[in-house]
Parts: C-alpha cells; structure tokens; sequence
C-alpha cells in the first residue's frame, strides 16, 4: 500500500517539472540524457575502441567546422586515450598540410602534417569561421566538455560533475523532433537541449554518418556516444594518470595520517595526565 | 605584557658557538621550536600551521607554472593548454595551484573565524590582528590577479567587472582605472602587469607573514579560555608546552586531514571549484551569460550588488573587510574569549550564517525571485494575443516592470506557448544580500560595541593549567599513579 | 610501574615515531619529484627529437641544413670526388680516431663507416663545431675542402672529421635509419 502511494506521488512529481517548461527569456535549458561513461566514478578509464571511433565520428563529420586547437597528432597514440599506432597516426596526418616557413626566399609553404604538428583547422582564423558559417562561430571542440555545464546544483556537481560531457551527448541527440507548432525557428534549428533551443549548428549526426572500421553499427546514439568519449578524453587526457595517482597519494595520506594521530596521541598523553613538559 | 619566559639557547659545539657569534641562527630556531605554547589549545588553532604550508605550496607551484606560461594575450589559453598536456606532471601542478587558492581561501577563513569567536583581535593582539587582516587583503589581490592569467572568459570579463569597480571613485576613478589596466579596456598591458604582481605578491605576503609571527611570538598565543599564560617562569612552564614536538606533531596531523581534503579535490574533481567559462578562450565581444567571482569572493560581491548605488556599493564593499581592521577597538567587552559570552555566541553563529548566506546570494542572479506572488495569464498561441493581454493588465492599472511576457517550449506536450506574468510582490536575491548585508555591518558596528557594555559574562578560568586540569582530570583520575609516573620521562 | 614494562612501551613508542618520519619522508620525496620532473623537456619536445627529412630532392653536391633538436644537422650528398679525397686519408693521420657515429660507436674513423648510401655518399652530422659550439661554414670550406668553423679556425675534411684547429673530435653523427629516400634522425632524448 505504501509502495503504491510513494510511486503514485513521484510520477505526479514527475509530470509537474516536465510541465513546468523552462522559460526561454532565461535561456534555461532542459535537463540532460544521464548517460553511463566508461570514465565515470574514481576508477573510471577510457575505452580505446570508443575514443578510436569517436575520432573517426570527429575527423569524418565535425572537422570540416570545428577546429581542435589544443590537440596534436601525436596525442592520439596515447596509451591511455585513442592508442592509434603511429604509423597510423602518421599517414593520416600526411593528408592534411599545413603553412610553414619562411623558405630562404621568404615565402611560406606547405608541407604535409607530422605527428607533432596539431591537428588541421578547417578555417585558418575565427574570421573566417563565422563568416564561413553565417555569422556564428563554430567553437573549438577541445576543450568543449569541461566548457559546457549539464547539471545544477553544488551536490549534483560534486557528484556528477560539470555534466558537460552529458549536454554535448544531448545535443547531438536533441534535434530529431520537430520544432514545436508556433515555435519560429528562422534559419536556425531547432534542439531540444540547447539553451534558449534555438541553436546555429544544423543537425550533425542522423546515423550511419561514418562508417566504423570496428564494424560496429553506427546509429546516432552510438555515434554520439563515441564521439563525446571522445571529446571528453580531449579534454582531459590526463584523466586516468590523474584518478590513478589520486587513489595512491590518498591511500598514503591516510596511513601517514593514523600514524601522525598515533603519534600526538602518545606525545600528549604524559601532558594530559597532568606532567610538565 | 610583553614576551613569554623561555630559555635560552645555549650553543653547545664550538660550530654552533662559532655560527651563534656571528648569525644568531641557532638561537632563532631554538626560540621557534620550544616556544612556549598554552597546552589547552583545541583543533580550531592548527589553521596557521596549515597557511603556512598552503603558502610555500602556492610559491613553490607559482614559480615552476611561471617556467612554462606564456603572459600574452595571444598565447596565454594556450600555454595553460600546454601545461595541463604536454609538462611533465604540467596538470597535477596546475591543479594544485588552482586548487590551492581555494585551500588557502578556507583555511584563512576558518583561521579568521577562529580569532572572531576567541577574541584574538583584543589588546595587546590589536597589530598582530591587523598585519593579519593586510595579509588577507594581499591574498585577495593574488588571488584575483592569479585568475586573470589563464585568459579564459570569466578571466577576462571578471578583470572587466572588478577594475570597473575603480571607476567608480569620484573624479580620479577614470584615470585610475585607465592606469591599473595601462589602456581602456583589459589587454595585453593588464595581462602582463598582473602576471608580474601575481608572482610579486605572494612574498610581500610571506614578508608580512614573518611579521606575524613576530608579533605573536611577542605576545603569545589566545587559546580557548582567553586567559593569558601566566608571566612568572615556573608558572608559565605550567600553562604552556613546547612547540615542538606538542604542535608541530598535533598541527602536522591537521595538515594531513587537509592535505586528504586537497587531495580530493586535485585528483576527483580538480574543476569543481573553477567554472567552466574559463575553459573558453577569452572573448572580449562576448560577454558570458553570468559572470561570478570564484567563491572566496562571494560574500563581498554580493555586498557590492545589494547597494544599487555603485559607489557606495563600491565602498561598502572595501568597508567589509576595512571594518576588520578597526575591530579591536569596536568589541568593548572585557571578557576575551567567547566561550564565556553566552549572549555573542548566538550573535556570532549568526554572523558565520550571515557570512555563508552572502556566498550563497553571491552566486545568484540578484534579480531571481526566492519567494512572492505571480500570477500567470493563460497560454497564447501567439506573440500578438500576449501582447494584447500585457496591454490589457497595464490598462487595469498594473506596473509595466511588474509584467514579464515569456515563450514557452513545452518539451512533453511538444508545443510552444507565450504568457505574461505578473509579480504583486517578489522577495529577491538582492533583498536577501540587503538584509545579510545590514547584519554583517550591524555585527561590528552595533552589536559587538553595545554588546560588551551589557553582557554578563561567565567567569573565566584562573588559569590555562587549572582549565586543562579540569579538562582532562576525568582522564588522569582514571589511570591512578599515571600522572605521577610519567613526568619523569 | 615496571622498568621492563616501561622499556617495552619506549620501544613501541620509538618504532611508531620511527615509521611516522619514514612514511612523512616518503611523502615528502614523492612531492618533490614533479617539482624536479617538470624541467625535463615536455611531450612537445620529445616529439620533435625524431625527424624525417625527404632527400630524394638533394642532388651531388648540394648541402641542406634541418634543424633537430634545436640545432643544425648538416646533410650533404657528396660528389665522387668529395668521396675519393676522404677514403684516401690514412686513419693515422687523423687527431681523432673514432667515427663519433651514434649507429655504431666503436667504428673507427674511415670514411665508410662514417657515410650512408650505396656508395657512401650521404653525410648526415650535427653541425655545431665540437671545439666551442659554433656552426661550422659548408660546402667545400676551409683547407681540406669540408667544413670550416670560422669562430677559432678549425678545419673539417670531406668527411666531416677534424683535421686542423682546436676541436677536438670529429662532427658528430646521429642514429639515423635510411631508406633511400628518407634520413630519419633518431636520437630521442635518452635518460
């Protein structure tokens, strides 16, 4: 009897805050898809085949707009991260070129990219970006998980995190509706998370945009799945190093710590007991 | 008062002698390592020990940052970058850095706190206390100049917003603030200067930290009972222990616990406390939605935004912490520790709300509403029909600011609607970070004088020995003859 | 209370105070090493430390300069004449005897053993003088139609070995691999 009456007033719960739409002056968004990462929780690691995937989703479909400034070639045979081979890695750098020089005569040129060249941008300068894309300047995708908030709350964060890395996920999901009837959308789209809903970025992924080395089926969600491990580990390559090392200096931080507790508590004892230093 | 007995150091090898004649070296750290420390002092003393470390922690990860960031507009986001990538261990120290500016910021206001509730401001502290309150203000300015250089957004429009704050002094404000930043507007000039004073900075601090502790090993520490340690030699040897080893080993096993808690947030969520803005490059024709300080600043920036007025919210803002400065002679009570004041404990738990209920409106957007009245019109298909009931209700006498028309996107129902909705009568954040704001000046300016003229204090302990005894005799009664057996060890 | 009791609870007391300082000490070690580590050249360093360079396009003759690691490497595809001078000098006349070639570091200094190539015509060396640190001038300079360091006069024959002049050794040669088209300058940093 209890069980029912606890069901019946979280589902009316439930309704009350879906109904209660989020106002578009204030530019709220709705909550995120809470989805389930290889890298969530203090032992959490990337999954290479995801993050191998994910570069592919990335390469083949968001490099033609977004840049990724901050990541290099040579990053994506990080062994925690993609762990592509470098001979790998080096071909495919070899299809881009990139500017160098001055040559003796003062000229620059090209010359095919190397592992420890960063990675191509599609538009040599933010000017050109937007005015390539209408005005709207297509953001550079390194970083964009940690830049990006999902969640709310102080609790929910420290928990959760950011939740940047599930609004990037929901984005990509958030366009297969239909604006609703009277919502003018203009020359943008419409995106059921994107703050304000209106968002310059035509859909990105349908399904079956890339076609996996892997042989893993590329429908969009596990498409955008990939690509936002993907994402996440650019941003924060250093994320496994970091937990790994975390769990070790807090185990050893503990010991010392009952050790030193130990000690005072011999040290004081004599003074406790009514002794003079 | 004056200094405390203490012996005296005796050099005992002809090195030592020969050192002691020339550099008094040895009789420097003998003084700090057996100065005598009341033996009561509970756990809420171990945050100067803590400070300490968080200081040499933020020089020493400042310095090596310092060897790989670039201080240019053009390539500071990228060195930050470059640092957290390619350095080896480049993020752990980065991490460390920026989370130990909040480390710092929270051992300083425990520490702070600690001195309001035992009095340590009171006579003969009153210059210890504000060499104090100068080293807080020197680790605000760090600590802002610091959050400037990773040049991410909330770097570079906090500079804006914060700067601009000088532009609201009368007549020289202008010039002022064009000077601080050496052109109109944040740049390349500003970034460089605060590189520059951010790593200056940080030793005029460890300077005035050495004056610090000058003046308290002068004077000696406060400790729980407010009673001072008794003068006469033999007397003193009774109330106080050692420093070392009673609290370099008790203040180590502080730094532990804090250490653990530093960890956690260097290792699991190193960006918790950061906000993600800032991992944007920073943008100057694009001003992010919502512009916070980092927490540390929360109280006093939501003072500033409770006074609509900007200069006067730009003075109460200074006066917040000025206040400090010239509160050992605002408390009038006689009675040192507020342990025995059974009518300022109340006042001053309330002051430690008040303070974290200014954090909190801090990071709010002033105008949200925490509680009123609203009455919201029915749904509109269009924005000409919502326009005729706004047109409507201001006919029928309603205030035109009190009408807010909203598009709706109903994401279950899959429909976009319009409505208006009036608000009869709205409590906002800012009202709340008025009210907070009147309690903060009222604590020192009203509260804490009128108070000691008319609180009945409890009486304190005769002495720290006796208050120690009483404290722990339940302990030595316990183990009879341990209390006669162990001295002589 | 019991005098061998009273020592027991000292020893205890000792080894607890013990493995505290030797547990704070580790700690301490531990967070110094990344205050040292972080002055070791970073991941964008190293990754420049090898490098490709495409020679199909040198000719006889001609000379080109890469920068590796910072410095110059001098990579020359010698004429036959260049090849001939250097293989008709007799290893005792040379002040340094040693082939200084990171691929084989016992080889002797004969000319074969310092060049590439079929017939030997590649030099593939650091180009910075091994008397002071200057970079030597090229393509056929000083007396022994090498290279010649114009700082303190020391002369390089075709080889690149010294021949007269203050420096003290031949000009170095990195590990390299060579597959007719692409020198790979190997050498990462080693610890």
């Amino acid at each position: 009897m209890r069980k029912t009456l606890k069901t019946r007033a979280a589902a009316g719960a439930a309704v009350l805050a879906l109904t209660a739409a989020p106002s578009f002056a204030a530019g709220g968004g709705v909550g995120v898809i809470d989805h389930d990462w290889s890298f969530e929780g203090p032992f959490g690691t990337f999954d290479k085949a995801e993050l191998q995937r994910g570069w592919q989703v990335y390469s083949q479909v968001c490099s033609s707009c977004h840049s990724m400034e901050y990541l290099h070639y040579r990053d994506l045979s990080d062994p925690n991260g993609p762990a592509l081979p470098p001979e790998q890695v080096k071909a495919m750098a070899a299809e881009f070129e990139v500017e160098v020089g001055p040559d003796s005569e003062g000229e620059m040129f090209t010359r095919p990219a190397i592992l420890s060249d960063k990675l191509a941008k599609p538009f040599p300068n933010k000017e050109a970006a937007m005015s390539a894309n209408g005005g709207a300047y297509p953001p550079d995708l390194t970083l964009i998980t940690k830049a990006r908030t999902g969640y709310t709350g102080i609790i929910k964060q420290m928990m959760e995190g950011t939740g940047g890395v599930e609004y990037v996920y929901s984005l990509m999901l958030g366009y297969t509706e239909e604006p609703p009837e009277g919502f003018d959308v203009g020359d943008l789209s419409y995106n059921k998370y994107f703050p304000g809903h209106l968002i310059a970025m035509g859909q990105p992924l349908y399904g079956d945009d890339v076609e996996y080395q892997d042989g893993t089926e590329a429908t969009i969600e596990q498409q955008a799945h990939d690509l936002v491990a993907f994402l996440a580990w650019a941003a924060e390559p250093q994320m496994v190093e970091r937990k790994q090392a975390g769990l070790r200096n807090i185990i050893l931080l503990i010991i010392f710590g009952a050790l030193v507790w130990y000690s005072n508590k011999k040290l004081w004892k004599p003074i406790k007991e009514g002794g003079e230093a | 008062m004056g200094n405390i007995p203490q012996d005296h150091y005796k050099p005992t090898s002809n090195a030592e002698k020969w050192i002691d004649d020339r550099l008094p070296v040895g009789g420097l750290a003998h003084h700090l390592a057996t100065f005598p420390t009341p033996k009561n002092l509970n756990w809420m003393y171990v945050f100067g020990g803590i400070l300490a470390l968080c200081l040499v922690i933020q020089i020493v990860t400042g310095i090596v940052l310092a060897m790989h960031y670039t201080p240019h507009v053009d390539y500071a986001f990228a060195s930050v970058e470059h640092i957290m990538r390619d350095v080896n261990g480049g993020w752990l120290l980065r991490y460390i850095h920026s989370n130990g500016a909040s480390m710092f910021f929270i051992a300083v206001y425990l520490h702070i706190f600690r001195g309001l509730f035992y009095g340590s401001y009171k006579a003969p502290r009153e210059l210890l206390w504000i060499v104090g309150v100068l080293i807080y203000l020197l680790m605000m300015g760090t600590a802002f100049m610091g959050y400037v250089l990773p040049w991410g957004q909330m770097s570079f429009h906090g500079t804006a917003v914060i700067t601009g704050l000088f532009g609201a002094i009368p007549i020289v404000g202008d010039m002022l603030q064009t000077w601080l930043l050496g052109a109109g507007a944040v740049g390349q000039p500003a970034l460089n200067r605060f590189f520059s004073l951010h790593y200056l900075l940080p030793f005029a601090i460890a300077g005035l930290t050495a004056v610090h502790i000058w003046a308290l090993h002068h004077v000696g520490n406060t400790n729980p009972t407010g009673v001072e340690v008794r003068r006469d030699p033999a007397k003193t040897k009774k109330d106080t222990v050692p420093f070392n080893p009673f609290y370099t080993v008790k203040d180590l096993f502080a730094i532990v616990v804090f250490l653990i808690l530093f960890a956690a947030f260097v290792f699991f969520m190193p960006n918790y406390l950061g906000h993600p803005d800032n991992y944007i490059p920073a943008d100057p024709l694009k001003t992010p939605s919502h512009i916070v300080p980092e927490w540390y600043f929360l109280p006093f920036y939501a003072i500033l935004r409770s006074i609509p007025d900007k200069l006067f919210g730009v003075i109460a803002m200074f006066g917040a912490i000025a206040v400090l400065a010239v509160l050992p002679w605002l408390d009038t009570s006689r009675t040192r520790s507020g342990t025995y004041r059974p009518v300022f404990k109340q006042f001053f738990w309330l002051f430690v709300i008040c303070c974290i209920g200014l954090g909190w409106v801090g990071a709010k957007n002033p105008d949200d509403v925490i509680f009123g009245s609203t009455t919201v019109s029915e749904h509109y298909a269009t924005e000409d029909e919502v326009l005729a009931e706004q047109d409507r209700l201001i006919a029928e006498g309603a205030s035109p600011s009190s009408l807010v028309v909203v598009q709706h996107v109903d994401i279950e129902a899959h429909k976009a609607y319009w409505d208006v909705t009036q608000t009869h009568f709205a409590f906002r954040y800012i009202h709340l970070g008025q009210l907070l704001t009147v309690y903060y000046f009222a604590y020192f300016l009203l509260i804490l004088p009128m108070l000691g003229l008319v609180e009945r204090s409890r009486e304190t302990p005769e002495s720290i020995e006796a208050a120690f005894a009483a404290k722990h005799s339940k302990k030595a009664s316990a183990t009879p003859g341990g209390a006669v057996a162990t001295p002589a060890e | 209370m019991a005098k061998a009791h009273s020592d027991h609870e000292s020893t205890r007391r000792d080894f607890l105070f013990i493995a505290t300082g030797a547990t704070g000490a580790v700690i301490a070690g531990s967070a110094v090493w990344p205050l040292i580590d972080q002055m070791n050249p970073d991941a964008s360093v190293l990754a420049l430390a090898s490098i490709d360079v495409d020679v199909s396009g040198v000719e006889e003759g001609q000379q080109i300069t890469v920068m590796w690691r910072g410095k110059p490497v001098f990579i020359r595809k010698r004429t036959a004449d260049e090849i001939a001078t250097a293989r008709d000098v007799s290893i005792d006349l040379l002040p340094d005897g040693n082939a200084r070639n990171a691929n084989d570091p016992d080889a002797k200094a004969d000319d074969a053993d310092r060049s590439f190539g079929e017939n030997g015509e590649w030099m593939v060396m650091v180009g910075v003088c091994t008397h002071l640190g200057c970079v030597p001038i090229g393509d056929g300079a000083g007396d022994f139609g090498g290279w010649y360091c114009p700082c303190h006069g020391s002369h390089y024959d075709t080889a690149g070995r010294i021949r007269k002049g203050p420096a003290p050794q031949n000009l170095p040669i990195p590990e390299i691999a060579f597959d007719g088209d692409v020198i790979s300058i190997l050498n990462e940093y080693k610890a």
